[in-house]
């Protein structure tokens, strides 16, 4: 079973310095059961694309302007939800953001 | 209650549970549940009820599942995969255990939205119809239909296990079906909604799903816990409201109408809990509704001790109804200006928080200070979250207060 995982947090968030934010140890645990991931470049950067009655409409900024945005995105391959919400809940960023679990449309 | 009535309430929940650990389609295991249920209405006054019913339905239902996969499956490699995978799941059934267990947390698993949680619980455990849990929880069928569709459809396109968690993920996974099973039970008990201030036939399917789990998960402290609760309380249910439909509270009611047979029960289930170690909040609420309904008469209550026990409940797992029920029993134990002062404490957490008013009155009714008692039942009835027969018994204490 595949699924998305979206890191997300408030990208203005100063963590306290001793709060572990290095994703290598779970990267690491993760092992086989992540297919692919990365973190991204902040919301500011980002380019939102529409086209209504053939004109591409152009934007700056994320497409839903909220305090928490996506800050990166890994897919996982797990047998189950139970073992995608395990290993989620042992990422660094579990311990002060949140993360969206979200299966693919189909594998 | 026909043989088939019984039947149904029996087997329902297995025939399902043993589907869906076959097929892993819901919709199918209902249908095909359903079906072998038909069958049975026709064949048993006919045939005889067979010897063992439960077995006979739920090979009638397999038997329908793999007639429809057939049709269902065109080519042959997917109908031999059919074929393998309900042979392998009947065959081995014994080591599977009772399936019913494996449904009732994957009904209950925190990535379904509470509500849904509920109304699965009852579709697919208690065989409850969708437009039967709709009535109960005071929505259109439509809604209730879309709120199951739409938790199958997560249980399915996301994966959601159907077995029973890992021992690490046990205790907070079994909270989480306690939890379900005890709201099911409340909403029945003191209905949060509607004309009728208790609608037993929620609490009645509330104890028969404890019943379940505690045959299932015999060692589990805290099931026997919970179990004995709904025990206790159920136990008050001909003397919890008078001719005309009013509230009458613990003090008042008629304790001959208590059921004695079911307050034993609850009980002995308690004690049976309580052997196993520490007590955790499911027992620490029995241990209370056992005071109530143990003691002879209201002057016979031992305050003192539920007290006590409302402290540790507020430990363990505190919240404003806790606090809210501590202070109650202290203003019991140690009198009304005690008991005030705990809720006053309180009140300053909880603005707003409805049930607040209505305690403090009552505690100042008894203190003798009607001015104020009078104004805090106002303020009471001025807030919504009440029933009717709440609203009818603030209204008829206001009137005493303000006679004097």
């Amino acid at each position: 079973m595949k699924y998305l995982m979206l890191v997300i947090g408030d990208e203005n968030m100063t963590l306290p310095p001793d709060q572990p934010t290095d994703p290598q140890p779970w990267i690491d645990e993760a092992g086989s059961r992540r297919l692919v991931g990365n973190r991204l470049q902040p919301s500011s950067d980002a380019t939102t694309v529409r086209v209504r009655n053939g004109q591409t409409l152009i934007a700056d900024g994320p497409f839903a302007e909220t305090k928490e945005q996506i800050g990166g995105f890994d897919v996982l391959e797990c047998a189950d939800l139970d073992e995608a919400i395990e290993l989620a809940s042992k990422h660094p960023v579990a311990q002060f953001g949140t993360l969206e679990i979200r299966p693919f449309w189909s594998s | 209650m026909t043989t088939i009535e019984q039947a149904f309430r029996d087997h329902w929940g297995s025939v399902v549970a043993t589907l869906i650990r076959l097929t892993g389609d819901w919709d199918l295991a209902e249908e095909c549940a359903q079906e072998a249920f038909a069958k049975a209405l026709d064949r048993w006054p006919r045939d005889g009820v067979p010897s063992r019913p439960g077995g006979w339905l739920t090979t009638t239902a397999r038997n329908r599942a793999i007639d429809r996969l057939r049709r269902r499956a065109n080519e042959q490699a997917k109908l031999q995969e059919v074929g393998a995978m309900l042979d392998v799941g009947w065959r081995d059934d014994d080591e599977f255990g009772d399936d019913r267990l494996r449904l009732m947390f994957t009904c209950c698993h925190p990535a379904l939205p509470l509500e849904a949680q509920v109304a699965l619980t009852l579709r697919t455990l208690a065989g409850l119809t969708t437009i039967e849990i709709a009535r109960a929880f005071l929505v259109p069928p439509a809604t209730m239909a879309a709120r199951l569709t739409r938790a199958k459809k997560k249980i399915h396109n996301a994966a959601i296990p159907y077995r029973v968690p890992a021992g690490h993920l046990l205790p907070e996974r079994l909270a989480g079906v306690l939890g379900v099973i005890y709201l099911l039970f409340n909403e029945g008990y003191a209905a949060t909604e509607g004309p009728s201030l208790v609608r037993l036939d929620l609490c009645a399917e509330a104890i028969r799903l404890g019943r379940v789990l505690v045959e299932l998960m015999p060692d589990e402290p805290e099931a026997l816990g919970l179990l004995a609760l709904m025990h206790l309380h159920h136990a008050r249910r001909a003397a919890r409201l008078d001719g005309d439909g009013e509230l009458v509270t613990l003090e008042q009611q008629d304790r001959s109408a208590w059921d004695r047979a079911e307050i034993d029960a609850g009980v002995r289930l308690l004690e049976r809990a309580l052997r196993r170690g520490p007590a955790g909040a499911y027992q620490i609420q029995a241990a209370i509704a056992a005071c109530h309904a143990t003691a002879q008469s209201s002057d016979d209550t031992d305050w003192p001790q539920i007290a006590g026990l409302y402290n540790e409940l507020a430990r363990l797992a505190p919240s404003p109804v806790v606090e809210l029920n501590r202070a109650v029993a202290i203003a019991m134990a140690d009198g009304p200006a005690a008991g005030l002062s705990v809720l006053d404490a309180l009140g300053l957490e909880l603005p707003g928080y409805h049930l607040l008013p209505a305690t403090r009155a009552d505690l100042l009714r008894r203190l003798g200070r009607f001015a104020e008692a009078f104004s805090a039942y106002e303020e009471a009835l001025s807030q919504s979250g009440y029933t009717d027969a709440e609203r009818r018994y603030l209204t008829r204490r206001r009137g005493e207060v303000a006679a004097g």
